[in-house]
């Protein structure tokens, strides 16, 4: 019996919160075929994290819960989905286009040589193809793209689809083994340093973005300070008036290209055409122009806050709400306002 | 012994780039450039063709547009180029990519690493990196931040990677392909004797029929280019003094229940 597969995220045991939007849409396609939804969960955790996904609208469950699929690994992993799909034959294999999904779907797919439709903004079946919108250009223009075959693989752009509101249920779960054995994966985990405390950027429904104006802070190095005073005043920014306001909202820090490249705030944390491209609820850009190349990152956002003391600057064009002013007497006045407001 | 890396010609990163009445995407006047991407995996295999003491050859897979990233990255110091094009790769997708890129690496014969920039900005898409390696049967290490060391001898490779939750470091066999972030290196700008010898260098092209590459039958094709819908074009400044200003976003925000 052929299937809707749906590759569950985890990290750690848990699910990523953006799967459930894969199961969504994977529900939404299953409905119009007649077929069922597959989660399919690899790592620990993975019968408790099916079951999770069972109440978020998947039909039954494969699952691989082996110490070769504790960390993330492609190739114990895409064995694994090659097989499954080599074997069962599902019309569809979808996944929310995180990094490890990206990799993971597209792997499989030319394991299985099977056509792919990666970050697609819509998913809809038109004749037989599965047909996606998907941004091109660095997200300046959209394909219309059709893909063919057996079986299609596609990764969804996170935040474009809405995840269903769970309803508890227990699901058939079926365990399979691993493909490869650990003697046979060549790739090790020697170490891993996790970066406590910060909200991924490609999931977060709030961002906050500093950019060259970080550097107009009026907070002086201490005394015999021996480093550049500008990159010092930005970075204070950074952690000082700019944390402190995303933690008050909830929000994951970004920048622009411009603050990354003057050592103001690490590359991990750019948004933009060489960053990352998010789509949040709220965008709020302090202290950057909006270069177009910032926009191709940004401007699918929802609704988009600039704060800026050049009234001119072309990010104002795109923004929602403008506040023209001095980012470091306002955004310390929005904080104070959302703490008191929120009841922190 | 060659370390390879693929490239490709997109338009400048500050073109505006749109879709014209007659559905074909275009980019005025604007330039192109090497992928923004790419030119930390030129960097790249330059030093460490260097440090190996081998070659580092860049390919390019597409229409003779494609050819000017070639020129830039011999100007920076790349040893060899090559252009693989045939008319049946128009509109090509991630997998005929990937199955020719694989062929042309075989044909190379010599190779050890394999690097790729991040993404394609033109075609949006990271797949056929991934893709490349499946069909080389290599290992695939991808959004590495830094090569901590590589061992000919003992073919390993130990490298920084980054995640959404942080770091690893991981060592893995080579021959591999990997992809490379932006904080890998300073890519170096093409010098003046670089450029000069590069307008005259002769790049070798080659066929599907020279690589015997037949292209997978499965396959996604194009059917519309179109123009991002108009952002909603309202706004609102908000003004007064900076208590002001941000009590009447906070209200705002409330109203819009994004709260």
């Amino acid at each position: 019996m052929s299937a809707i597969y749906v590759w569950i995220e985890t990290f750690k045991g848990k699910a990523s919160a953006a799967s459930w939007e894969a199961v969504a849409a994977g529900r939404s396609l299953a409905s119009s075929m007649g077929v069922p939804v597959t989660a399919l969960v690899f790592g620990e955790n993975a019968v408790v994290v099916a079951n999770e996904a069972g109440s978020f609208g998947a039909d039954n469950a494969i699952v691989c819960d082996d110490t070769t699929l504790t960390h993330f690994r492609l190739e114990p992993y895409a064995a694994l989905l090659s097989d499954l799909v080599k074997k069962n034959e599902p019309f569809v294999v979808l996944a929310i286009a995180s990094s490890r999904a990206r990799e993971l779907l597209a792997a499989s797919a030319a394991d299985t040589d099977s056509a792919m439709l990666s970050d697609a903004l819509t998913l809809n079946v038109d004749d037989g193809d599965l047909v996606a919108t998907r941004p091109v250009y660095a997200g300046k223009v959209w394909s219309d793209a059709a893909a063919s075959g057996n079986t299609v693989f596609v990764s969804l752009r996170s935040r474009a689809f809405e995840s269903a509101e769970p309803t508890p249920k227990t699901i058939d779960v079926i365990t399979v083994a691993p493909v490869l054995s650990e003697d046979q994966i060549m790739t090790k985990v020697e170490r891993f340093e996790e970066e406590v405390g910060t909200v991924n950027l490609t999931d977060a429904a709030i961002i906050v973005s500093g950019g060259r104006g970080m550097a107009n802070n009026p907070a002086t190095p201490p005394a015999g300070y021996a480093g550049d005073a500008t990159v010092w005043k930005a970075q204070d920014g950074f952690e000082h008036t700019l944390k402190p306001f995303a933690d008050a909202l909830g929000a994951a820090v970004g920048a622009s290209r411009a603050a990354v490249d003057a050592g103001y705030i690490p590359y991990a944390h750019q948004v933009g055409q060489t960053g990352r491209t998010v789509a949040p609820d709220v965008y709020i850009a302090a202290g950057i122009s909006g270069a177009i190349q910032h926009q191709a990152g940004m401007r699918s956002s929802k609704i988009i806050v600039a704060i800026n003391k050049d009234g001119e600057a072309p990010i104002f064009k795109m923004a929602r709400y403008g506040l023209v002013g001095d980012l470091y007497q306002i955004i310390p006045a929005i904080t104070e306002e959302l703490n008191r407001r929120l009841g922190k | 012994m060659r370390i390879a890396v693929f490239t490709r010609s997109t338009p400048d990163t500050a073109a505006k780039v749109e879709v014209d009445a007659g559905g074909k995407v275009t980019w005025g006047d604007a330039a192109t450039v090497v992928n923004p991407w790419d030119e930390y995996a030129l960097e790249e295999a330059i030093v460490q063709a260097k440090s190996a003491g081998g070659k580092a050859a860049v390919i390019a897979i597409g229409a003779p547009m494609h050819e000017e990233a070639l020129k830039h990255s011999l100007a920076m110091g790349l040893d060899e180029a090559y252009r693989v094009w045939d008319t049946s790769l128009e509109g090509a997708d991630g997998l005929a990519y990937a199955t020719t890129a694989a062929a042309a690496v075989q044909k190379l014969g010599d190779v050890e690493l394999v690097i790729f920039g991040k993404e394609s900005v033109d075609i949006g898409s990271d797949q056929h990196i991934y893709q490349t390696a499946r069909k080389l049967g290599w290992t695939m290490l991808s959004y590495i931040s830094k090569i901590l060391e590589i061992d000919y001898a003992a073919r390993t490779i130990k490298v920084e990677k980054m995640l959404e939750q942080g770091k690893q470091v991981i060592t893995s066999q080579l021959p591999a392909v990997i992809s490379v972030l932006k904080d890998i290196n300073e890519p170096r700008y093409p010098s003046f004797i670089g450029i000069r010898k590069a307008s005259k260098a002769v790049i070798p092209e080659w066929t599907l029929g020279d690589l015997g590459v037949t292209l997978p039958t499965n396959s996604t094709k194009v059917t519309a280019f179109k123009n991002l819908p108009p952002r909603d074009s309202k706004s609102e400044m908000i003004e007064g003094t900076p208590q002001e200003q941000a009590a009447k976003l906070v209200d705002k925000l409330l109203e819009e229940k994004v709260l």
